[in-house]
């Protein structure tokens, strides 16, 4: 996972604070920073896919958003294709949105419903010059096709359709303008089990047809498995782990990804429950604890002292293995 | 199996549409027994019915527009819970059949303390003085692990966090001692480290205090680690029924096999997913013949054109509704 030639997304200490707000004129409350995003790091391979995972507030989706600079990132860098995102003026900015797009999580609040599906697939094609009038029609029913919808949903509105049916329509928009890199933050998620199977064999054919590079955001681990080749787990803002999907899934070195793992249901009820339940939940990021982040429920046997004082480093385990863990040396169980 | 708590016999709740887009028969015939004590689960995707089919239960579908028609029959303590009279029914609701549900968020009123609105239930139905209403309440908030509970049961939900909300919602449901607890998907807006909480927290719950748990659900891996039987629910109907091992073993309806089919799984090796093509109609418009046909990769004339009915596999309470189960043979897909 090192920075290569084949490296299309190469992410450095990106870091997302959201500063401290005064009570206004004494009314209201007072509230601390968010440290929403803590010093995050991965490249991506062309044709790849990282796996970001986490639970809610660990800081996956501020990690997309200023990806995109839909919200400014405090600092870091953000190298697409050797170009630094951060920090480039609007008009190559805008030039440069068509080489990155997302897909967004709720299918329903990110498609405008005044518009039908032919405007919206027409849009971007228009704001980025991309075709010919004439032929835009042309190139809507293509990616439709792409995206596995009739031709005859082109003059329907979002609420005509259903959720699966919208959330391909978020998928083909993302593509009309030919990206290379696509940030998924929990594109299926609010699918039904049946349908988000259809969804995730449609952005595994689509990166092989296209040669996509993918930021697949999810909480959702199984999900994950399917379409990841690295993993990176968050926890309060930061990569406690991250290795290639195998080695994630087999030999997790990090207690935090381990009682992910096992908190997962799975749908066998011959499987013998081996859940380790968490306690507590997950601390506030404008309070987080000191020393390790994941200390207050961390189950490790030997935890100690030093984790409630020392902050563990992100560290190679093994060749492409990272984990932040005083004890992520040691093989577990 | 012994006896029946509960007996919801060829329920029917329907909703009228405006614009004429006619009626939606959205739980449509449904039967089912719960046994005193067991976990039965009710599984199926969006629009199968079975958030309606709960709320039936306890009469707290809106009418107008919905309807339960006459002949549906549920059967609690020998009487017909959907004929009971506002008053009686008020007894039984929150007291001896309680509810959680999934929102714990919009659940809970906002600007009532949490203890206050755990309480209400003992006292309205229990005719608890206020101080024993709020020991009790404090010794529910410590059974479903809120910690500090003297302390936080002055607290207002916007102080809670969604798992810590779910187990307030829980303590509400629970301060009546309530025989039967409906939960319609209690842990789907929770992360996944405090879904396995409140699973446990339930199934703890569920032995020490000897209740039967409808529990509702959208995903199959909650129901394959928490329930002892299974109802697949789709289009309104029951589709199958079976003993949780035997339905993850031997899945007959091709519904249920589908669904299993298109789990994303830890425990097996990347490939990649079967899915069931193309979607749920609408409760307005269900297919004729078999309401799966238009998605099923075996369906046959008579799937076209005759209604299964529910038929037994042969397996001590396992039965699904689809004609392989009386032609096996054709389990080859066309």
């Amino acid at each position: 996972m090192t920075a290569s030639a084949a490296t299309l997304v190469e992410v450095t200490d990106l870091v997302k604070h959201y500063s401290r707000e005064r009570a206004w004129l004494g009314l209201g409350r007072a509230r601390n920073a968010v440290r929403a995003v803590d010093g995050v790091s991965f490249g991506i391979p062309a044709g790849k896919t990282l796996g970001l995972v986490g639970e809610s507030g660990s800081g996956k989706t501020t990690v997309a958003r200023t990806l995109l600079r839909l919200t400014e990132p405090t600092s870091g860098s953000f190298r697409l294709d050797g170009t630094e995102v951060f920090g480039l003026r609007p008009t190559p900015l805008r030039t440069l949105r068509r080489r990155m797009q997302i897909v967004f999580q709720d299918p329903y609040g990110s498609l405008n419903p005044r518009m039908t599906v032919r405007q919206t697939l027409r849009e971007p094609l228009a704001i980025h010059r991309l075709v010919p009038k004439p032929e835009r029609d042309a190139r809507v029913y293509a990616l439709l096709g792409e995206v596995g919808l009739d031709r005859t949903l082109a003059d329907q509105y979002p609420h005509e359709l259903s959720g699966g049916q919208r959330q391909r329509v978020g998928i083909a928009r993302a593509l009309s303008v030919e990206p290379a890199f696509l940030v998924c933050d929990e594109p299926v998620s609010a699918l039904d089990v049946s349908v988000q199977a259809q969804v995730l064999n449609l952005l595994a054919d689509l990166q092989r047809t296209r040669g996509l590079t993918y930021l697949f955001i999810a909480h959702d681990l199984a999900v994950v498995k399917h379409i990841a080749d690295d993993v990176a787990v968050m926890y309060l803002g930061r990569i406690v782990e991250r290795a290639p999907a195998a080695t994630v899934y087999g030999v997790p070195r990090h207690p935090y990804t381990r009682s992910l793992l096992s908190a997962v249901p799975v749908p066998d009820p011959t499987a013998a429950p081996q859940r380790i339940i968490l306690q507590g939940d997950v601390p506030s990021p404008t309070d987080p604890p000191p020393g390790c982040p994941f200390h207050p429920r961390c189950p490790h046997p030997k935890k100690n002292d030093r984790c409630r004082t020392e902050p563990p480093a992100l560290r190679q385990i093994t060749p492409g293995h990272l984990a932040a863990c005083h004890f992520a040396e040691e093989p577990m169980r | 199996m012994p006896d029946p708590v509960l007996r919801v016999h060829d329920l029917k709740t329907y909703f009228v549409t405006d614009r004429g887009s006619g009626t939606a028969r959205a739980v449509d015939g449904v039967s089912f027994e719960l046994a005193a004590g067991e976990t039965l689960g009710i599984v199926g995707e969006s629009g199968c019915g079975k958030t309606v089919m709960s709320l039936s239960i306890l009469r707290l579908v809106p009418e107008p527009p919905g309807h339960i028609l006459p002949g549906s029959f549920i059967e609690f303590e020998g009487r017909n819970l959907l004929t009971l009279p506002p008053r009686e029914l008020r007894a039984v609701r929150g007291n001896r059949i309680a509810m959680v549900f999934q929102e714990p968020m919009t659940s809970l009123n906002p600007v009532l303390p949490i203890g206050a609105q755990v309480a209400e239930a003992a006292l309205v139905h229990q005719k608890l003085s206020r101080a024993e209403a709020r020991r009790r309440t404090i010794d529910l908030l410590r059974l479903v692990g809120i910690p500090d509970p003297e302390a936080r049961v002055d607290d207002y939900p916007h102080q809670l966090s969604g798992g810590m909300r779910q187990r307030v919602m829980i303590a509400m449901a629970l301060i009546c001692h309530p025989q039967i607890l409906i939960a319609d998907e209690p842990t789907t807006a929770l992360d996944v480290t405090i879904q396995a909480q409140i699973l446990d927290l339930l199934g703890r719950l569920r032995r020490e205090l000897h209740m039967a748990v409808l529990l509702i659900t959208h995903d199959l891996g909650v129901v394959a680690g928490s329930a002892d039987r299974v109802v697949v629910m789709y289009a309104g109907q029951v589709v199958e029924t079976a003993p949780t091992r035997d339905l993850f073993a031997t899945p007959q309806h091709p519904y249920t096999t589908g669904l299993l089919a298109s789990i994303p799984r830890l425990d097996q090796p990347r490939e990649r997913l079967r899915s069931i093509p193309g979607s749920v109609p609408p409760a307005t418009a269900w297919p004729g013949g078999c309401r799966f046909h238009p998605r099923c990769p075996f369906a046959w004339e008579k799937c076209r054109t005759e209604e299964p009915p529910l038929l037994e596999t042969g397996t001590a309470g396992h039965s699904a509704r689809c004609w392989l189960v009386a032609e096996p043979a054709r389990r080859t897909p066309r």
